[in-house]
């Protein structure tokens, strides 16, 4: 029986980096933890080491070994878990990822801080307790200190399986108690023509090792099946050391499994053998027996891989050939809960129900069905509806995939810096774009790290200011609108106006006289004056490549906004789009064409009242919004476009927002509000300035997406041309008037 | 007639003619256009269709000649005038006016943009050795754009290339 375990790899490449991200957050969480986290540690790395194991990569086996065995001391409560064991722990966890991220490159690795770590691991080992014989966990390869070693005959009666007892479980049972080794006798088995597929015809020769197990212990496992069963318990040996040297390094696939497959085998053969084939019998009988002796290998290897209690189910778990082989390769997976993809499979169902439905109207239709064909296209409108929001969501996952690093951040950040720091998230279940995820993924690291750097003052100057010692940093994510906002609040110093203000000025950013809002002050850190590291140690922080930040935020067709109370602290607020594919669009018409504006950029829409108008500095067209003043864009001057519209009063305005810079853009007509799928006018044609993008209207047309920012900055540029055009031409007139 | 027996009859390379239907099986074909009664070839492997002339949606801000984009079974294809932006011919839109969509790979990424043109009018089998290269004296269209001449009969086909067609930003002439 021969298995390409190399198709589970990715399998297991998947499930150890989960494996690791929870041992991870345990190991964070372990100050306040309990048992079941330290157990929850112990079955992650022991998975780990049992799939590494099956697929041959010794060099993980061996060290996830190390770690075993230190967490197996904490779990016996034979070891204090003090900060020391945590820190080399977690220093652990990374060698892991360093290792297994090497395994799915195809790359090497640093070797030097495995060997670092491992050393700090065999100390921390040697130095610990020691295990005085009571090693009731010992690990496999550590066989001098096992303790009693049992023989159990376990003959079923054949009908066993047929009262639903599964030998399996009962091994599984026995394992908790301590090392086991199972050997399959199969020599009661009849020839493939008799065996009747219901009966067991398998008993087992079990070698338990275990150091604190008494009879009872064994019995207790059997107690189901006593009446159905031979079962002979002898004690061999006490305080012996285990004997087979062939307890090899590696789990492999259970033995019970094989035998399992076996009968599996012989349930499929009755039936090509109506005819008593006897060369097919003699060629399955020969199979049959090459399958025992693999099952006979089998048996005794899998003893390392059983360590006791809990552990032993996810070490089974593993190395189990898995259908779903999600390869982690150059396309990328996503992993997607069942009930999404039933709920998928559910509107496929109705969508062809609809169509089916549709297409026997239109065989032979008449005009009196016509309110059929329409009922039927509403229910097809709604099922298409409900199939694309289905599909988008396919692409969503919890947020938390992207929080998941931010305890360990912050943990290693406060230890660097010796600051004292809780972290609190909110929202991790808020579900984004994949893509957006991956992308938010090191802007929000550097978000966090400005948080703990500049945000969060040392504990003496806390306590001066009359706050608790410890900072706080929240991570929150919600929904707001057609957006996600991720909002990283810390309750440190607050940023320095007048230090940013000053800095602003020095690189000559803005002017001596610029009276600026806190909001436009606040902005400044984004400008990439400020990401020089002088920068940082001058004002009160916020400086390390902000600007970056802003633009790979942008690129997502997203924002990020500022606010700070001096002594109270800071907010960042990330306003990102749901997903980059699809977004909710309102259509506007300047002339004859027809716009896409994004909603997320939109304050609202309104009819521009002439009294509310006001012209100052020469040209420039304001608009009374309440309290704002909002320039007005003419989107016809912008784009030369022949208008209806071509003067501001009674025009409609949609007022949109980008930077933090409101302008009210001049249409013709609102139409309706749709989602819109975004195509790139890059890939035939060019980036257009103002326009982000393209789309296909209902009708098969094409309309432009509007680029507010672009569009905002086109707008500066041309003012700021007019205005030198302006000054050439009246210093000439000067000139002529002096000459 | 049969179709294995009509296979076999066909000879390799050649021209041969069965019921006043010619089959051209050697040499290189091009598709040719006319511009103001002017005759002109692309590639015909890099046609990836002939459109009918329907009014696209508008390019903020782009030069005249890019007259916007259509939507082409969901792709978003930009349509060039040839005749404005080489100059020659009437920018109209008769009947017989039609947009070639031509699609070029190159080893960065490919393109595929529409190009309108007065009408086409035949596919031209060229060999290699009939193409010859285009003198540098005058002519409105810029030399790198030609990749050689082929005489067809008294008149003559500029071989255009695709390649270069498909820069439009690179060489923008007005």
């Amino acid at each position: 029986m021969s298995l390409d375990l190399s198709q589970f790899i990715p399998t297991f490449l998947e499930e150890s980096f989960e494996g690791l991200e929870l041992m991870e957050s345990s190991l964070l969480n372990l100050e306040h933890g309990d048992d079941e986290t330290i157990n929850s540690i112990f079955r992650a790395a022991h998975s780990i080491k049992g799939g590494a194991g099956t697929f041959g990569f010794g060099h993980v086996t061996d060290f996830t070994h190390l770690v075993e065995t230190l967490l197996d001391e904490m779990r016996d409560g034979r070891r204090e878990i003090n900060n020391e064991e945590v820190e080399v722990l977690l220093a652990s966890v990374d060698c892991i990822r360093l290792m297994i991220e090497a395994i799915q490159n195809d790359d090497d690795y640093d070797p030097s801080s495995i060997e670092e770590t491992s050393e700090r691991l065999s100390f921390l080992l040697a130095n610990g307790e020691d295990t005085d014989g009571s090693g009731n966990n010992v690990a496999a390869d550590e066989p001098m200190l096992l303790g009693k070693i049992w023989q159990i005959t376990f003959i079923p009666e054949h009908h066993l399986v047929q009262t639903g007892n599964d030998p399996l479980l009962l091994f599984n049972a026995l394992e908790d108690l301590g090392e086991l080794i199972v050997l399959a006798k199969t020599e009661q088995l009849p020839s493939i023509t008799e065996i009747d597929v219901e009966e067991l015809y398998i008993h087992w020769q079990l070698t338990l090792m275990s150091d604190n197990a008494s009879e009872a212990d064994i019995r207790e496992v059997f107690e189901w099946v006593e009446d159905e069963c031979e079962l002979d318990i002898n004690l061999l040996s006490d305080d012996t050391p285990a004997p087979p040297s062939s307890v090899d390094e590696q789990p492999v696939n259970k033995a019970p499994n094989t035998i399992t497959d076996d009968s599996e085998t012989i349930e499929e053969l009755p039936s090509h053998l109506n005819e008593a084939d006897v060369a097919l019998e003699q060629a399955a009988s020969k199979a049959l027996a090459e399958q025992e002796i693999a099952a006979e290998n089998n048996a005794p290897a899998q003893s390392s891989s059983s360590q006791p209690t809990q552990a032993t189910k996810p070490a089974a778990k593993t190395p189990a050939p898995k259908t779903q082989a999600k390869g982690k390769g150059d396309t990328g997976s996503i992993r997607v809960g069942v009930d999404k993809v039933d709920s998928l499979i559910n509107l496929v169902g109705e969508l062809v129900i609809t169509q089916s439905m549709l297409s026997e109207l239109g065989n032979d239709f008449d005009l009196s069905k016509v309110e059929k064909l329409t009922a039927g296209l509403e229910q097809l409108l709604q099922n298409t509806k409900e199939l694309q929001e289905s599909v988008m969501r396919i692409r969503m996952l919890p947020i938390s995939f992207a929080f998941n690093r931010f305890p360990r951040l912050i943990h290693d950040l406060a230890k660097k810096t010796g600051k004292d720091i809780e972290l609190i998230i909110n929202g991790e279940n808020t579900e984004l774009d994949k893509t957006v995820m991956e992308q938010i993924g090191d802007p929000l690291v550097h978000l966090v790290r400005n948080a703990v750097d500049h945000g969060i003052e040392p504990a003496e100057k806390r306590l001066a200011a009359g706050k608790s010692a410890q900072g706080t940093i929240w991570l929150d994510a919600y929904h707001q609108g057609g957006s996600i906002v991720i909002e990283i609040k810390d309750d440190g110093g607050g940023i320095n106006r007048e230090a940013v203000f000053n800095k602003a000025l020095e690189k000559g950013l803005i002017d001596v006289n610029a009276s600026l809002t806190d909001q436009q002050v606040f902005d400044l850190i984004f400008e990439p004056g400020f990401s020089t590291a002088q920068a940082v140690s001058d004002i009160s922080g916020r400086g390390v490549g902000m600007d970056v930040v802003k633009k790979n935020i942008q690129a997502l067709g997203g924002r990020i906004q500022v606010d700070s109370v001096p002594g109270e602290g800071s907010t960042f607020k990330v306003y990102l789009p749901l997903t980059l594919a699809i977004l909710d669009g309102q259509l506007v018409k300047v002339g004859d064409e027809v716009f896409v504006v994004p909603l997320i950029t939109i304050v609202e829409s309104l009819q521009a009242k002439a009294d509310l108008i006001n012209r100052v500095s020469g040209d420039m067209v304001l608009y009374r919004l309440r309290e704002d003043n909002v320039p007005v864009i003419p989107i016809f001057e912008l784009f030369n476009l022949p208008a209806e519209h071509q003067t501001v009063d009674n025009a409609l305005m949609v007022v949109v927002e980008a930077d933090g810079q409101k302008v009210g853009l001049m249409v013709d007509d609102l139409l309706a509000q749709q989602q819109v799928v975004i195509k790139s006018l890059k890939d035939n044609y060019q980036d257009v300035a103002g326009i982000s993008g393209a789309t296909i209207l209902g009708d098969g047309s094409v309309a432009m997406i509007l680029d507010i920012p672009g569009i905002i900055s086109m707008a500066q540029k041309i003012a700021a041309e007019k205005q030198a055009e302006r000054i050439a031409n009246y210093s000439k007139a000067l000139e002529g008037a002096v000459n | 007639m049969d179709i294995q027996a009509l296979a076999k009859d066909i000879p390799v390379e050649g021209e041969y003619s069965l019921e006043g239907i010619d089959f051209i099986t050697s040499g290189e074909q091009y598709l040719t256009f006319l511009l103001e009664n002017e005759q002109y070839a692309v590639d015909i492997l890099c046609v990836e269709e002939i459109r009918s002339w329907e009014k696209p949606t508008r390019i903020p801000n782009s030069p005249s000649y890019v007259k916007g984009v259509i939507n082409m079974r969901g792709v978003i294809v930009p349509i060039i005038d040839l005749r404005l932006k080489f100059g020659i011919g009437k920018p109209e839109y008769t009947e017989t006016t039609v947009v070639i969509v031509l699609s070029y790979e190159s080893d960065e990424h490919s393109r595929t943009i529409g190009f309108v043109v007065d009408a086409v009018s035949d596919v031209l089998n060229a060999e290699e050795n009939e193409i010859k290269n285009a003198p540098t004296l005058g002519g409105v269209i810029p030399h790198h754009y030609v990749d050689g001449l082929v005489n067809v009969g008294d008149g003559v086909v500029t071989l255009l290339s695709v390649e270069e067609l498909q820069q439009i930003e690179a060489h923008s002439i007005g």
